[in-house]
């Protein structure tokens, strides 16, 4: 067994015992990327030394007995979306190419201060859209478990990086499945929290009333730690939730006994896969054997929330990434006449095609005399999907589901069919639309290897519940222990 | 038809930097005239990942503007974002309000050659200033100063109420005093800090259908305005006489030609794509709010004049200067509380005081003596201690000085002779030193009385009152 096997409460166990230092954990993370990391091409820049001074000045606090968290000394990684001091961050993109950043998002701050090594960015689709890794304007990302395959996306350098124990855990961002699709992928457990819980400063946005980021780890005790450090109100995100912090880990191995959970039949569809489908119904059988009622619910306003979603979201990115101008930061045309010439030129060099087709798209929803019809029309539809599941909420306490229609599928095989690729996160964005938080909890693989991914979906601010919920299925199983292959 | 058969129509578009100590969405400050973007932080450069949080001092401020133009505070508004690119705009777009701004409904009042007249206000909102772009001639290049990008502004549109450039320029003053006596904006046309656009159309007089309206800028001082307004009147007439039709345009008042010229056509208006901005909730003001800002609410210019001329009898002229600017209306009030002939002390103000103020460039706040003080000064002209003029030079050491001012009469020997028996002295010996003189008088020649006058002023070095040597001269040349 190698250090890197540890999940982050065994690390952060023995961290506390002196068994192990950070500095010994940080370099089996660095040894490990060296070694797997050609193969994965999970991270876009480790920050070996950063990483390391971070360890000795967890251990020596560790030495002191006065750690600064739970998880001082854990090494994690960041999605590159995420403004870290000092170190570039690109969101994956060739327009911030060499952007370093003079201030650390307020997730990364909370890290920092609670100790955790920050071992190096992680690669994501350009500008977190996509979901597969592939629009990334710098690396592809191969799945652990089938390196052929996708990791998912957007936070699919994360996903891969966790399910190649590369790191004891990372942060993604969720704004229409980025932590869930992923995790579901690769077999890890991704939490996107209730819109609102953890603070958007720092992180660069994608859709702003959609964005919101969580923890990606191997286990669910890992996620509720992890969550722990980053959920609260920060005065620096307006649209911060002033709602005080439970402890997540405290009733993690509450059971589910008693509860209902409901079953969307709107999220079984035709066309998905029958071996994710298997796996989600022994899922559910499971659930009913540890004490759960399943209940039949609908959400019928889900068949609008793909089209709702493709509106709001390129409407809001494609104002959001206006800065991206060549004036003050990042890349810019160096032969570019003119001003018109400098903004076009360096908007063409510098975004990559899905980024355009999502920018013209917002453009168009937002233009005079389409604003009605789509942008307008859009939320109408969207306040419609919040109160589906708020009628639903009256009656059950989570709503379980597939996270995604199909297990990992293969590198290339969906680039040039944007429609299907947009599908692959239908049944994860209902929930960001709705501003609720889910998780996806490994539930088993196919045949051929592929992990299969079960959604759990909840109340505003009920994190600890859903957590409580996938604990009780991961108990029952083992999947986390099984190591990826790392095979083609 | 020549212009005085048409009618134009006028409305303004008020934009009034607020005098907040930061931005509105970050903590940077406003102060103006720092090296070029050194006033600047993440969130005003537009960095990636910023996010906005409101600065509430501006909801107060424009609470505040919104309750003096008799407005509809709305307790709920919303913030949207307006996209268009230039480097001045950080973020590419500006938080700014649209369709739900913060105030709606209100009124200004003001004076044309007719009257008072109402002039309704549209509309205030909130937004954040741009930067300024700098084109270096020499070096061919365009560079970008943020410090003011950020800004707290105001946005105040007026209803197309305005009949012609003299109620613009009413309007306009008008506007400047009352956000000056709100302690809201610094009122400064030329460095832009209070700026206006106008709307301009024509129509044939009778007619109640508006003509194609035509936006101009670049307005930056009460004559501009007005020329520019008279300019783009005739210029619309001209177009409509010979046939043609006026587009509907933003026009930029061209200072050295006197003209307006196009800048942009309607077809090549932008599309802003407005849309509620994302990263700021909708911005809830309380009733206890909109009550408190109510109850803070100064007295405004129009009220103050009309109460200084019947509260103190004033003419309205002297009302009018007193009150154009809120310090010297409350200094003026403090002196009356200490003296009683308002009149009299308005003399005082509008003389003296203000010449001196603008002398010496001193600001009031500054001023070195109290009203107590100004009102012993004008008590000691009064009971004849101190000659009227004489007066003026202790006021002027009182303003250079501090000193009090019995101090400054002592010390300079500026007391003015009262005593009878000591005027009647000196009256009897010019009297018997001018002989001849007292025969012409007495033989009708009544002009020789103010050659007395000046002989006894000059044998008292000026200091004899000049009521008592004017009388002890009557009586003694017998009238
Ligand atoms: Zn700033």
């Amino acid at each position: 067994m190698q250090l890197t096997d540890l999940t982050m409460l065994e690390l952060a166990a023995k961290l506390a015992a002196g068994a192990v230092s950070s500095e010994e954990a940080t370099r089996a993370c660095l040894e490990r990327i060296r070694q797997v990391d050609p193969k994965v091409r999970a991270f876009l820049r480790v920050d070996e030394e950063g990483a390391l001074v971070a360890a000795r000045a967890s251990d020596a606090r560790r030495k002191a007995g006065n750690p600064a968290s739970p998880l001082d000394g854990v090494p994690v990684g960041l999605k590159d979306i995420f403004l870290t001091e000092g170190v570039e961050t690109t969101a994956g993109s060739r327009i911030l190419e060499g952007f370093v950043p003079p201030y650390d998002a307020t997730v990364v701050r909370l890290l920092k201060e609670a100790g955790l090594p920050l071992v190096g960015k992680l690669n994501m689709d350009e500008f977190a859209m996509g979901s597969s890794n592939e629009s990334s304007a710098y690396s592809l990302t191969h799945n652990p478990w089938d390196l052929t395959r996708t990791p998912g996306g957007s936070s699919g350098g994360s996903s891969a990086a966790v399910a190649a124990r590369e790191v004891f855990g990372a942060l993604g961002t969720d704004t229409g499945g980025s932590i869930r699709q992923p995790a579901a992928l690769t077999n890890t457990v991704g939490l996107k929290p209730t819109y609102g819980r953890v603070s958007r400063f720092g992180i660069i946005a994608f859709a702003s009333s959609l964005d919101q980021p969580g923890p990606m780890t191997r286990t669910v005790g890992d996620t509720a730690a992890l969550l722990q450090l980053i959920a609260r109100h920060d005065p620096q995100d307006a649209t911060s939730a002033a709602v005080e912090t439970p402890d997540y880990s405290a009733d993690l191995e509450g059971g589910v006994r008693g509860l209902r959970l409901g079953v969307p039949r709107e999220y079984f569809i035709e066309g998905m896969d029958p071996e994710v489908e298997a796996s989600v119904r022994e899922a559910l059988r499971e659930y009913e054997r540890l004490g759960a009622t399943l209940v039949d619910v609908s959400l019928p306003h889900t068949k609008y929330a793909l089209a709702t979603y493709y509106l709001i979201a390129p409407a809001e990115a494609s104002s959001n990434l206006a800065r991206y101008d060549g004036i003050r930061y990042g890349q810019r045309a160096k032969d570019a006449r003119g001003l018109k010439e400098l903004y076009a030129q360096t908007r063409e060099r510098g975004f990559g095609p899905e980024v355009k087709r999502r920018i013209m798209l917002g453009t168009y929803a937002l233009s005079a005399g389409y604003y009605d019809a789509y942008y307008l029309r859009a939320q109408k539809v969207r306040t419609l999907i919040r109160e589906d599941f708020t009628k639903v909420f009256k009656d059950v306490d989570a709503v379980l589901s597939p996270t995604s229609p199909v297990p990992a599928f293969k590198l290339g095989e969906k680039v040039d069919d944007p429609l299907s690729m947009y599908l692959m996160d239908v049944f994860t964005l209902p929930c960001n639309l709705a501003g609720l938080p889910g998780l996806s909890v490994p539930c088993g693989f196919t045949k051929a290897g592929l992990p299969v991914g079960l959604q759990v979906l909840g109340r505003p601010f009920d994190e600890a519940r859903l957590l409580r919920i996938a604990r009780a299925y991961e108990r029952e199983h083992d999947f986390f222990l099984r190591p990826a292959p790392l095979r083609g | 038809m020549p212009v005085s058969d048409f009618q134009p129509v006028i409305g303004l578009e008020v934009h009034a930097q607020l005098l907040t100590q930061s931005k509105i969405f970050c903590g940077c400050s406003t102060a103006f005239g720092a090296e070029p973007n050194r006033n600047t932080c993440p969130v005003c450069l537009g960095m990636p990942g910023v996010l906005p949080v409101l600065n509430q001092r501006v909801v107060e401020f424009a609470v505040r503007t919104g309750l003096a133009l008799e407005c509809t505070v709305k307790k709920t508004s919303v913030w949207s974002r307006k996209n268009y690119f230039y480097p001045d705009l950080p973020k590419g777009y500006q938080i700014t309000q649209y369709d739900q701004p913060i105030c709606e409904h209100g009124r200004l009042v003001i004076d044309t050659p007719q009257g008072e007249k109402v002039i309704r206000v549209r509309r205030i909102h909130m937004e954040e200033d741009a930067g300024k772009n700098v084109h270096d001639a020499s070096g061919g290049q365009s560079l970008v100063d943020l410090n003011r990008a950020g800004v707290p502004l105001l946005e105040i549109v007026s209803e197309p109420d305005l009949r012609d450039a003299d109620e613009a320029v009413e309007y306009l003053k008008a506007m400047r005093d009352v956000l000056v006596y709100l302690g809201v904006n610094d009122g400064n046309l030329e460095e832009g800090s209070f700026r206006c656009d106008a709307n301009v159309s024509v129509m044939p007089k009778g007619s109640s259908t508006y003509g194609q309206r035509c936006e101009l800028k670049n307005l930056n001082s009460f004559r501009f305005l007005k020329q520019a307004i008279e300019y783009e009147i005739s210029r619309q007439v001209d177009v409509i006489e010979s046939g043609g039709k006026v587009d509907q345009e933003t026009r930029l008042w061209d200072v050295n030609k006197g003209v307006t010229r196009s800048m942009r056509s309607k077809e090549e208006a932008h599309d802003y794509r407005y849309f509620p901005e994302p990263d700021l909730p909708p911005l809830h003001v309380s009733d206890a709010a909109i009550d408190a800002a109510a109850k803070a609410l100064p007295e405004l210019p129009r009220a103050k004049l009309t109460r200084f001329t019947s509260q103190y009898g004033l003419p309205a002229y002297d009302a009018r200067i007193l009150t154009a600017e809120r310090p010297l209306a409350d200094f003026f009030e403090a002196c009356a509380a200490h003296y009683a002939d308002a009149k009299k002390l308005s003399n005082w103000f509008l003389g003296e005081l203000m010449r001196l103020l603008k002398e010496e460039g001193t600001p009031l706040s500054a001023l070195r003596f109290t009203p107590a003080q100004l009102a012993e000064l004008l008590g000691a002209v009064d009971k004849g201690t101190v000659s009227a003029n004489a007066g003026k030079d202790v006021l002027g050491e009182m303003f250079r000085t501090g000193k009090a001012p019995a101090d400054i009469i002592a010390e300079k020997g500026l007391a003015q002779v009262s005593d009878t028996g000591a005027i009647e002295a000196v009256v009897d010996d010019i009297l018997a030193k001018n002989a001849g003189e007292v025969e012409k008088y007495r033989a009708g020649k009544k002009q020789v009385f103010g050659f007395f006058v000046g002989q006894v002023m000059r044998a008292m070095k000026g200091k004899g009152n000049p009521t008592l040597v004017n009388d002890l001269l009557k009586k003694k040349l017998g009238d």
